[in-house]
Parts: C-alpha cells; sequence; structure tokens
C-alpha cells in the first residue's frame, strides 16, 4: 500500500514539473506584450523589419532535392541579405492551396506559391487580397498583384541537345517526357533543334510516360529507346527520371538530367549532364525586387540563360572540354540573339539549324 | 413516440460518456505533444494558440475547417457503416474518388439544367456512383468470397487512374493537369454568399448534407429492421444465418451504403469546393483519414461527426502552426500523438481495471472479515 503511495506521489511530482515546464514560457511573452499597447506604434515600427514573405509548396514539399528545395533557397539567400526569416508552408492537400494562400497573406506581406499547380489558387487568392504581393514559380498569372516567373526550359534544352548531338555516337538520341503538356513540349523542342544544330543526321526518340512520379515506366521507356541503338536519353519527366538514369546505369548509355545538377543519382557516373532551371533564382528575385520597392505587379519575369535562370551543369565532369567550348559557343548565340531557340512543333519545323564552330 | 424520444435520450447520455474518454485523453496528448514540441526549441503555447486560432480564429477559419470536416464526416461514415457489418471499407479512397469524377462530369455533362436540379442530380449520381463502385466489392465479397480489403485497395487504385485518365483526356482543360470546371447552376451553395462573415472560406450546404446523412445513418443502422440486420452480420454471421437474415444480401447492402456515402463525399468536394477534379498524384487521403476517424469516432454515426471536428481543426489548424514556426513534421507529430492517445482510449482502459481491481479488493478485504 504504502509502495504505491509512493509510486503516485512521484508520478504527481513528475506530471507537476512537466506542467510548469510547460507553463513557464506563458508568463514570459506575456510582459512583452504588456507594454505593447501603449508604447507600440513609435519605437517598435523601426525594428521591426520592413518586409515579411513567406512561401507555400505544393504537395511535394521540402526535401526533394530540387524543385522545392531550389526555391526555398533562394528565399532564404533573400531573407539573409534583408535579416528577415522567412515563412515556410508545405501544402499537404491539393484542396487547401487556396486556404493556404489565404492564411500565409494574412501573415505575410509578400506571398509566393511555388509550382503550377497552384495556378487556380494563386487567381482567387489574388483577388481575395488585392492589398497583399503575391509570387508564382512555373505559371503565368496575370493580376496586377502578382508577379510571374517561368522559365526558358527550352533554352536550356537546346544546350544539352548540342551536347547530346556531339557525344553520340549511334546517331540516335532519346527524349523522356513526363505528362505531354505544352510545359515539356517546350523541353522536346529546345533539345532537338540543339541536337540538329550540331548533328544533323541524328535521329532523336521522343516518348512520354504521361506521368511525372513513376520511376519504373521511366525506366520502361528508356529501355525501349536503347533497344532501339539510343545511347544519349535526355529526360524531362520528374520522378520518372529516376528510372531513366538507373537503366543508364545498367545498360551503360549516357543520361541527361533536368532541373538540378543529377549526376549525384547515378551509381556509374553515367549522367552526361544536366539541365538546370534556377528556381531559387526566381524566388530570390520575386522577394528582392519587392524588398527595393520593385515588386512588378503583373510582370512576367521570363529567365532563360542570358539570365542565367537556365542553363547546364556537369556534375559528373562527363562532358569533354572540346564539346563543353562548343556548347558555350552555342550559349553565347542565344544571349546575344542569334539563335531564337523554337519552343513547340511549330517554331521546331521552322527553325534553322545554325553551325557555329 | 414517447419511448422513441426517452430511447434517443439515453443514447445522447451513453454518447456523452464516451465522449468524456476522448475529451481527457485529448488533454494529455496536449500536454505529452507540448512537452516533445519544446524539445525541439519551439514554444508549445505559440504551437497550440496557432493550431486553435488557424482553425477556430474566426468564421472564415472555422468555415474552412469545416469545409475539410465535411468530407471527413462522410468517409468516416463510410467506413463505420462497413465495420458494422464486420467489413473493412478501405475502398472509401477509390469510392471518394469515383463519386469526385461522376459529379464533375454531371455538373458539366448536364448543363442547361435548372439549378436545383442540376445539383441534386449531380450530387445523387456522385453519390450513387461511389455505391455502386462499393458494392462490386461487397458482390465479389458474396459471390466469390473474395477479401473487401485486398479488392479495395486494388479498387483504389482503378479509381485512380481511371479518374486520370478522365481528367486527362475526355474532360481534360486544354494544357492543364485538371479536368474542365462544372457549370454554375452544379455548385453548391456557399454561406459566404449569405454571410459576410465566412468571407473566403469555401464552406458550402455539403456540411448540412453530411450531418444530416450522419443522422440518417445513425437511424438506419439503430432503428430500422435492415440495420438490425447489417449488425447482426456484423456481431456474428454464422448466428445471423443461423437467425434467417440472408448475410450476403447484407455484405453487399452495406458495402452499397459505404460507397453511397464515400461516393456523396467526393461529390461534396467536387460540387461544393473545387469545382473540378485535378490529376492525382496519389490519393486524396479523404477515405483513408475516414479510417481514423470513424475508430476514433467508436464507430458510431454521431461520434463520428466529433471525430472529424477533431481531425479537421488538427489539419486546417497545421497551416497556421506552419507559419509560426513549427516544422511540418513537428505539425504531423502533434496531430499523430492526438490520435493515437484518442484511440488507444488509454484512458477508459486504466480508469476501468483501477475500478474492477479496487472493487476486486474491497470484495476481499471484506472476506477476510468475515
Amino acid at each position: 500500500m504504502f509502495k504505491k503511495g509512493l509510486v503516485l506521489l512521484l508520478a504527481l511530482t513528475l506530471v507537476f514539473t512537466m506542467l510548469t515546464g510547460c507553463a513557464k514560457p506563458a508568463p514570459a511573452p506575456a510582459p512583452e506584450a504588456a507594454p505593447t499597447p501603449e508604447a507600440t506604434q513609435a519605437p517598435t515600427e523601426p525594428a521591426k523589419p520592413a518586409v515579411s514573405f513567406g512561401m507555400i509548396t505544393d504537395v511535394g514539399g521540402l526535401g526533394d532535392k530540387s524543385f522545392n528545395d531550389s526555391a526555398w533557397d533562394g528565399m532564404q539567400k533573400a531573407g539573409k541579405e534583408l535579416g528577415v526569416e522567412p515563412v515556410i508552408l508545405q501544402s499537404t492537400k491539393q484542396e487547401d492551396y487556396e486556404a493556404n494562400i489565404g492564411n500565409m497573406a494574412q501573415s505575410v506581406d509578400l506571398t509566393i506559391a511555388v509550382g503550377f499547380l497552384m495556378e487556380q489558387a494563386m487567381i482567387t487568392g489574388a483577388d481575395q487580397y488585392p492589398d497583399k504581393k503575391f509570387g508564382i514559380i512555373d505559371m503565368v498569372v496575370a493580376k496586377p498583384n502578382v508577379m510571374s516567373v517561368v522559365f526558358k526550359e527550352h533554352e536550356g534544352s537546346f544546350l544539352v541537345g548540342v551536347i547530346a548531338g556531339l557525344t553520340t555516337k549511334s546517331d540516335v538520341i532519346g527524349f523522356v517526357g513526363g505528362m505531354e503538356l505544352p510545359l515539356i513540349k517546350k523541353f522536346e523542342a529546345g533539345f532537338r533543334a540543339g541536337v540538329a544544330s550540331v548533328n544533323p543526321k541524328a535521329k532523336v526518340l521522343v516518348n512520354y510516360t504521361g506521368v511525372f512520379d513513376n520511376p519504373d515506366k521511366g525506366k520502361e521507356v528508356a529501355l525501349a529507346q536503347f533497344k532501339k541503338k539510343a545511347d544519349v536519353i535526355y529526360h524531362a519527366s520528374g520522378a520518372c527520371g529516376i528510372g531513366v538514369i538507373q537503366a543508364a546505369d545498367e545498360q551503360g548509355f549516357w543520361a541527361i538530367g533536368v532541373d538540378k545538377d543529377q549526376s549525384s543519382e547515378s551509381k556509374n557516373n553515367k549522367v552526361l549532364a544536366s539541365m538546370i532551371k534556377r528556381v531559387d533564382v526566381g524566388t530570390y528575385t520575386i522577394a528582392k525586387s519587392y524588398a527595393d520597392n520593385n515588386f512588378g505587379g503583373g510582370q512576367i519575369l521570363d529567365l532563360g540563360v542570358k539570365e542565367e535562370g537556365v542553363g547546364y551543369s556537369d556534375g559528373g565532369n562527363n562532358i569533354p572540354a572540346e564539346v563543353k567550348a562548343v556548347a558555350d559557343k552555342y550559349k553565347a548565340a542565344i544571349v546575344d540573339g542569334t539563335i531564337v531557340v523554337p519552343t513547340n512543333e511549330d517554331e521546331l519545323k521552322a527553325f534553322k539549324p545554325v553551325e557555329i564552330k | 413516440m414517447e419511448t422513441r424520444m426517452s430511447e434517443f435520450k439515453e443514447d445522447v447520455v451513453k454518447a456523452l460518456k464516451e465522449i468524456a474518454y476522448p475529451l481527457i485523453a485529448i488533454i494529455i496528448s496536449f500536454v505529452v505533444g507540448g512537452i516533445l514540441v519544446a524539445s525541439f526549441g519551439k514554444d508549445p503555447l505559440v504551437a497550440y494558440k496557432a493550431l486553435i486560432k488557424g482553425s477556430m480564429g474566426d468564421f472564415n477559419k472555422f468555415g474552412e475547417t469545416l469545409v475539410t470536416v465535411t468530407p471527413l464526416i462522410l468517409t468516416g461514415l463510410s467506413i463505420a457503416f462497413g465495420f458494422r457489418c464486420g467489413l473493412f471499407n478501405i475502398g472509401a479512397e477509390g469510392q471518394f474518388i469515383i463519386g469526385s469524377i461522376t459529379a464533375v462530369w454531371a455538373g458539366w455533362a448536364l448543363a442547361g439544367l435548372p439549378a436545383i436540379l442540376h445539383v441534386t442530380l449531380a450530387l445523387l449520381i456522385g453519390a450513387f456512383a461511389g455505391g455502386l463502385w462499393g458494392g462490386f466489392v461487397g458482390w465479389l465479397k458474396a459471390k466469390v468470397g473474395s477479401h473487401e480489403v485486398i479488392n479495395g485497395i486494388m479498387m483504389n487504385y482503378v479509381a485512380m487512374y481511371l479518374s486520370n485518365y478522365i481528367v486527362m483526356n475526355m474532360m481534360n482543360e486544354p494544357e492543364k493537369a485538371y479536368s474542365v470546371g462544372i457549370a454554375d447552376t452544379a455548385k453548391l451553395w456557399r454561406f459566404a454568399e449569405a454571410f459576410s462573415q465566412f468571407k473566403h472560406s469555401r464552406l458550402s450546404v455539403g456540411i448540412i448534407i453530411a450531418l444530416a446523412v450522419a443522422i440518417a445513418a445513425y437511424y438506419l443502422l439503430n432503428k430500422t429492421v435492415q440495420g438490425y440486420e447489417i449488425r447482426a452480420v456484423g456481431f456474428n454471421p454464422h448466428a445471423a444465418e443461423y437467425g434467417g437474415i440472408n448475410v450476403k444480401k447484407n455484405v453487399v447492402l452495406a458495402m452499397i451504403y459505404s460507397g453511397l456515402f464515400a461516393g456523396l463525399a467526393g461529390s461534396i468536394m467536387a460540387l461544393g469546393i473545387q469545382y473540378r477534379v485535378n490529376n492525382l498524384f496519389g490519393f486524396t487521403g479523404y477515405g483513408l483519414d475516414g479510417i481514423a476517424v470513424s475508430l476514433v469516432g467508436g464507430n458510431h454515426p454521431l461520434g463520428v461527426i466529433l471525430s472529424a471536428l477533431l481531425f479537421g481543426i488538427l489539419q486546417k489548424g497545421g497551416p497556421l502552426m506552419q507559419i509560426q514556426g513549427i516544422p511540418k513534421e513537428v505539425v504531423g507529430i502533434i496531430q499523430g500523438i492526438i490520435i493515437l492517445f484518442v484511440a488507444a482510449n488509454f484512458v477508459k482502459v486504466t480508469f476501468e481495471s483501477f475500478k474492477v481491481k479496487r472493487d476486486l479488493r474491497r470484495s476481499a478485504v471484506k472476506g477476510g472479515v468475515e
């Protein structure tokens, strides 16, 4: 009996210490909060950071080591420079985008939504909070308080097309797309134009997996292209690309990564190059322009090779110097406007390959 | 009538007693969760304030919480109804998806009908499509005895990819990863149209439909012959059969009802909130959350309402917690702990075992004296 009472007593003490431990933070903010009513306006305002901004991810969320993480890097960079802690909100359900944008807009001045999936929610949010500022990545939302950032993926794709065209030995090159959306068609058109510019006799096999999230499908399509003698395969298919790179590891052909440097995805260093998309430049630019009072509502930033928004990377050190030299010449030609990279099938047909030696 | 009222009263009192335990569990889980938040170096009070403010801070926010609660009540009912018949309707997710896509089809293809007719028809078509989807699994079970869990899971995938195919190929909004929108006549009436307090919240009349369906489900299960038969099969199918109840018929019927509820959840989501269907990257989660909602609600139609409210608060409070600097993972942990404590029902178990022990001791003492 006595033993049980003792145990009970000990348990109670434990619980009480926990409770007090929890309660402790309570009085702490109170004294800080208390004087504010009288003294707020004057002293706090200059001390407060001039701007506040936050970022919302789609259901993909942080930790993808690609698109979303890169966007967050840009936010943090801007935050560091401006002395502001950026706010992050990762969506868990597609239906919540609208509510999340509302929540964020109520808390910060500038809300940046990352990903084309949030288009509809952004249109509604921009109307509901007309005095707040918004940004969206990878999609154009034509509202007076929204700044849109899109990328000239076709230009980056053109450059990796040049690299692929110069590297292939079989003169057969593969392209694996995700869903057949205009956005992905841009990758395809640019890539094929790049190949045609340096290697007119090379054939480009084009296949779409229909999804973005299925590595097995990516692998299947890549293996089928390999059987048709493709020895360099470029993918623009999200997570399907993991399968493309796996297939490259197993069969020994070259894969070309997308969005960020994907050389670390390959065990046998079979990623020839990656078409990189600087999402961080996008978020950074919006945040910075807002802080500098330069916010262009309704403005569309189309980041290409010239703006360093897209390009190629060689994390695996696989591109020979002479190939790189040619690719850089084409890069310069795109920057100065000598080459206008096609963005769709029709423009591709009209495109005249330019040879630069 | 009189007896019915008093019966109902008794049920309510019983239900209230059942609620007391989870409430205590919630309080304890808040304390445990708070300790955890503190151990991550975050202020638990900030976290909980954000949770409450984010989900119930004003009409607008509370409206948004109810937006999430609406489908959860219905998918929770769907699972609860199955459980009562001894069936585990894990296929609620697929029935939800089928309900959404067919409701959007009806809302799009039948444009031109008068509003009341159109919206009712679209709701019913979504619900019945879900009912058929669920009924098929029940029919398989009754006919060839294949397990409803396996078939349910597989039918979930069939539903998701079928919906994606339709969205991308047959009802595609050109160049977008979602379907065409529904006609205005198929949209559910929103509270914000009449009450400006609800401002931007998308709360629709769907919540009232969900509550009405929950009460109807309670009535059907507990006050009708049909419900009695379904429950009898759930308690013991062999005994039920011996008693002259057609087990197979009731299995199929229970699955149809389950599917109806989940399908209705999907159509309310489509007609009241989204006005379209997205190309899905994975399951929506409403059907799967429904399992937890049902279990926490004690598989009771009225318990499901409260449990759905709890889940809605946790889900809609999450974003503001994130904005206040609590990482998404910690938000998930707090939600998990609360559900764990409620579902484990440990308060009731410890309390009752304590009572049993005390009674035993008392009788032992008595026996010793004598």
